[in-house]
């Protein structure tokens, strides 16, 4: 046993598959003196790990999710602890077979070889499976299961190999020492070690240790029901631990994978039963170990009928029986996503949390390069632990949201889907005016958002055909005509958007120029009054945040960004504030609401209220400036996400209603509409070819591949700079352009219209790939009602990125052709942006 | 023939136990609960012998409406009938334990179910009283043998064995009889998806017996003196292969 060293350069808390890889992927990257400590003995201490079923499906249908098992399975086969069997997602239900074929489209967007097959097809990969009950299968050749407790050892053992680790296990972590934001030391069993990098991979027991040093890490233990049943005879011959493919049994969100001369079944079936961290059994006090807790036979018995009926050959012989039956713990999060990144409450604690077996060493890979250079290869945004708000954090938020995700763990899943447990937590001061309107609500980050309004019903008679009505279930699923209509009425007449869960920062201070020249890309020495768009970087080069910026004084910036990243960009602001205090930032998202006014007729509008000089020569666009409207005051800012003319208007909160009423009954002389998010985050901006943070931005592009690089580079230095001016240099390996398709009819003769993250292939069927790898897929994708196009906006190889160029997208297992409407940033509607500028 | 098990049901406590603050019950927070062990070799016993000799088993428990999860597990394994003799949770003494199943017993001979065998745990594996299965031979004026490990019928007799410190005790009992059993004289089965399936939809027989005052009653527990374990690493990989040799002869394992 090492001894308790008593400085760490990082403590790692917890030896499952996430610590050890971590240990390793830093020790990789130059890290010495890594401590690595478990509360439970080695090589198994007790969590989750320990009794994971260890296969490993390949295809999400998120990205970055796929990315890392795909990164995982990798450095798995590398350590030779990989075995791949192949898997089957198996259909019962034809709303299943469409999934399949969608989830097919995910396979090829991220270059991953699989196939669908017939009931035949399954049965001859499966002979023990009752192919009379399934419609087909989605069969990937690759997945394959993996010894994560050998694979976590070797990691640990090269770690120490490379003299940069010290393990100690047995040694349980009492405390956590913070001072002035950082921390500085934990406390454990075998003495204190001083450390001001520490990271907590400690499964299910994170929120515990993280509440130690004041942090949170929002997520909550539940239970996954598994049982292994033997002797079967099929695979007494079966050398090493499988031979058949894995199968998910998808409709009844069950599974079966042989281990040996066992089946193991397991189960997202029942009812969610989460756990309290606090409440997770001692080691002690634990029958095996704390994360296997006593089979409720209760909650698994539909599943065992389902097993039954799916492999009635195996698991009805008598003669085998369940051996080993647990509610084994894992980690569920609110939004299903991993808890990766530094701690928005304490520098230097770092959380790499709620992972699963199938992602571990790819996430331990990228959180290590994030830790030593500040980016990571594989853009592990969506699960940075930074972008919860705080009433995300509380437990009423995180029980309600993991156990309506639970079922959902093999479910389908619309991408407009919508929670409903926990709604009505942050509302505007317009809410109530929405909800009579008859707004659907849509969240973001717990605001209530309108995405339609069933008072604008009466606008589909007006348009007609144009709203591009969706006939197929699917695509109208979540989503209504209406938006098309109001996007058609804003475009003609005056619109008033509900802007207010943007997230709304001001800096200010002597330093707060130089600070905020430092952050952004764009000039931001620019006289007060003026409003500017940019991006910032990582130091790598990629892009980091995608927002708006008011100068409101000489040393006073308003920052506005979406609420989607809202706390994720405070964070990168707050990370890189002036240690000489010379510049604050302050969250003012709750002090403004906003108000978007876009139209032709919307400088009638504002005029008609204000005294202020809204024409073009007196409020030209890029500018804004307080005005009053009645007797409220308000910030008006000339700029537009949907390519119209008008304003966002910034009301302090509890004069928010006020405004509303007063643009609202002046509006109604100029036919005004209240237009939901539908517009403003789809329809509109897409007719703009406007990017979205998230769609199109992320870290793994750079300004020159998605056209944002300004034809000038200002001569202050700022993040990303090096790498920035690199970029433009080289000719771009990826040029992000906007296609419209050609011909919507599917065989069926339904109209059907992509919903983005779909392959877009050569009009023979092969995948696009630019020279670092990356594949071409659909980013986002809407209606263009104005332009009575769909649209959509990929990534292109510069070779196939020009004007004109045919391709197909595959959207549930059909093509449909589409052609390059624009390369680059020059929006399909009104190109020459006279809207905007009138 | 018709074979009767009685079963108790038992926290599954794993190598430590914990007691509840008070000291009146093990901590069960943590733990499922099982048959007692000597029992669920009992009903293996049991299922075996209908499977060969044909007729019917009834497993019964006294015990709380959730002591039905013991019953459905034993049905699991093959038992054909369930009978809970309902309590409120509290824990019965023997005595009061054998007037409720003998009072069972002869409700059932009532009813034209007489048993040839009436199967015990030899202990419960949480107060280990010894008395139950004894005190019902007793109460029924029936043979009674305690502590087998083997057991045949032959010719209408229980021929069964039990094992002493010096070797083998063998002995011949006529039926009806009470035998109670020690875990060993089977390896029980697990139980299969059907049987767990079907256990499931089987009707358990109830009855509520009138708790008694009086009687044993329960002070509080106490954990023995556990001894401190100590865990010696002999080396990691192949190379203690012969250190683990020498242990073992140590250990005379070899």
């Amino acid at each position: 046993m090492s001894a308790t060293p008593t400085q760490a350069k990082v403590v790692v808390i917890g030896a499952g598959i996430v610590g050890n890889s971590l240990a390793y992927h830093l020790a990789r990257l130059g890290w010495k003196d890594i401590v690595l400590i478990d509360k439970g003995p080695l090589p198994n201490p007790g969590g989750s790990t320990g009794h994971a079923s260890n296969f490993i499906f390949l295809t999400d249908h998120s990205k970055e999710m796929t990315l890392f098992t795909l990164d995982s399975v990798k450095q798995y086969q590398d350590l030779g602890v990989f075995t791949q069997s192949g898997g089957i997602e198996v259909a019962r239900t034809q709303e299943r077979v469409e999934e399949l074929k969608r989830r097919m489209a995910s396979s090829k967007s991220w270059g991953i070889d699989s196939e669908l097959l017939t009931p035949a097809q399954v049965k001859e990969l499966v002979p023990f499976i009752n192919e009379e009950i399934i419609l087909g299968g989605f069969s990937t050749p690759g997945i394959g299961t993996v010894d994560s407790l050998r694979g976590g050892t070797l990691m640990r053992e090269k770690a120490q190999a490379m003299g940069a680790l010290t393990v100690l296990p047995l040694t349980e972590v009492s405390g956590i020492e913070v001072d002035r934001g950082r921390v500085r030391a934990v406390r454990t069993s075998k003495g204190d070690i001083q450390a001001d990098t520490v990271v907590i991979s400690s499964g299910i027991w994170s929120p515990r240790i993280a509440r130690m040093a004041g942090a949170s890490i929002p997520l909550s233990p539940a239970v996954h029901q598994m049982i292994s049943v033997g002797p079967v005879p099929l695979f007494a011959d079966t050398v090493g631990e499988i031979k058949y493919p894995i199968i998910r049994d998808m409709d009844v969100n069950g599974y079966e994978r042989q281990h040996g001369s066992d089946m193991e079944v397991g189960s997202y079936d029942h009812r969610p039963i989460l756990w309290d961290p606090e409440n997770i059994p001692s080691i002690e006090q634990a029958k095996l170990s704390p994360t296997e807790l006593p089979f409720t036979k209760e909650d698994f018995d539909e599943s065992l009928e389902h097993a039954l009926e799916l492999m009635p050959e195996i698991l009805g012989n008598p003669k085998i029986g369940i051996r080993h039956a647990i509610n084994g713990l894992l980690s569920l999060t609110p939004d299903g996503f991993p808890l990766l990144g530094e701690t928005s409450e304490v520098r230097g604690l770092w959380s790499v949390t709620a992972i699963w077996i199938k992602e571990a060493p790819g996430i331990a890979r990228a959180v290590a390069e994030w830790m030593t250079q500040g980016v990571s290869e594989i853009d592990a945004s969506g699960s940075d632990i930074a972008r919860f708000y705080d009433h995300q954090k509380t437990k009423a938020h995180i029980d309600a949201r993991c156990a309506e995700g639970f079922n959902k763990t093999y479910g389908i899943v619309h991408p407009r889907e919508q929670w409903a447990s926990n709604r009505n937590v942050r509302l505007s001061p317009f809410y109530q005016r929405e909800q009579e309107l008859g707004a659907v609500f849509f969240e973001t980050a717990g605001w209530e958002r309108p995405n339609w309004y069933e008072s604008n019903r009466t606008l589909l008679k007006e348009y007609g055909d144009r709203v591009m009505p969706r006939r197929y279930e699917w695509e109208a699923r979540w989503w209504s005509p209406i938006i098309n209509a109001e996007h058609l009425a804003m475009r003609d007449r005056v619109g008033m958007v509900d802007l207010s869960a943007f997230a709304v920062f001001d800096v200010t201070g002597p330093g707060a120029l130089g600070y905020m020249q430092k952050m952004c890309v764009v000039q931001m020495n620019v006289p007060a009054g003026r409003v500017v768009y940019t991006s910032l970087l990582n130091p790598a080069g990629g892009i980091k945040a995608d927002l708006t910026v008011m100068r409101l004084g000489e040393h006073h910036f308003r920052v506005v960004t979406g609420g989607m990243d809202g706390m994720r960009d405070k964070k990168w602001f707050t990370d890189h504030l002036p240690e000489d205090g010379s510049a604050q930032l302050s969250d003012l998202t709750s002090s403004w609401a906003t108000l978007g006014v876009w139209g032709p007729r919307a400088r009638d509008l504002v005029q008609s209220v204000t005294s202020a000089d809204m024409s073009n020569a007196g409020f030209p666009f890029g500018t804004c400036r307080a005005i009053a409207i009645g007797p409220v005051r308000v910030i008006a800012s000339r700029i537009s996400y949907v390519g119209e003319l008008g304003w966002e208007i910034y009301v302090p909160f509890e004069e928010g209603a006020r405004v509303w009423d007063q643009l609202w009954d002046a509006g109604q002389r100029h036919g005004v509409a209240p237009v939901g998010i539908g517009v403003y985050a789809t329809t509109g901006r897409l007719e703009k070819c406007y990017r979205a943070y998230g769609n199109e931005l992320e870290q793994e592009f750079n300004l020159v591949e998605c056209g944002l690089a300004r034809p000038q580079v200002k001569k202050e230095d700022f993040v990303g700079k090096e790498a920035y001016l690199k970029q433009r240099a080289e000719p771009a390996a990826i040029t992000l352009c906007t296609l419209t398709i050609d011909d919507n009819i599917s065989k069926s003769g339904f109209k059907r219209y992509p919903q983005g993250r779909e392959p877009i292939m050569t009009p023979n069927g092969r995948p696009l790939v630019d020279r670092h790898g990356r594949r071409s897929y659909i980013t986002s994708a809407g209606s263009g009602p104005s332009v009575g196009k769909t649209i959509l906006m990929s990534y292109l190889p510069p070779e196939h990125a020009k004007v004109g160029t045919k391709f197909c997208v595959e959207y549930f297992g059909e093509q449909y052709a589409a052609t390059v409407a624009v390369v680059g940033p020059t929006p399909i509607f009104d190109p020459e942006n006279t809207r905007v500028k009138s | 023939m018709n074979v009767l098990v009685c079963i108790k049901r038992v926290p599954a406590t794993g190598g430590h136990i914990a007691l509840t603050p008070d000291g009146q019950n093990i901590d069960t927070r943590y733990l499922g609960f099982t048959i007692s062990p000597h029992e669920e070799c009992a009903v293996e016993e049991a299922v075996r012998l209908i499977e060969k000799h044909g007729g019917s088993s009834t497993v019964l428990t006294l015990g709380p409406e959730v002591a039905t999860e013991q019953l459905r597990d034993a049905m699991a394994l093959g038992m054909d009938r369930a009978v809970l003799l309902e309590t409120d949770g509290r824990e019965w003494d023997p005595v009061a334990t054998t007037d409720a199943i003998v009072a069972a017993i002869e409700r059932d001979r009532a009813a034209g179910r007489d048993y040839d065998l009436l199967l015990f745990g030899n202990e419960s594996a949480d107060s280990a009283g010894y008395q139950v299965g004894v005190r019902v031979a007793a109460a029924l004026d029936l043979p009674c043998v305690t502590g087998i490990k083997a057991l045949e019928i032959r010719e209408g007799k229980a021929a069964v064995r039990r094992q002493t410190e010096s070797g083998w005790e063998t002995s011949e009992v006529t039926v009806p009889a009470v035998l109670t059993v020690k875990e060993g004289i089977n390896l029980p089965r697990y139980p299969s998806l059907p049987g767990r399936l079907k256990a499931k939809k089987k009707e358990i027989e109830r009855s509520r017996p009138q708790w008694v005052d009086g009687g044993l009653e329960k002070v509080r527990l106490s954990l023995p003196v556990q001894a401190a374990h100590t865990v010696e690493m002999l080396g990691q990989n192949g190379d203690v292969g012969p250190q683990v040799v020498e242990l073992f002869r140590r250990l005379r394992l070899l």
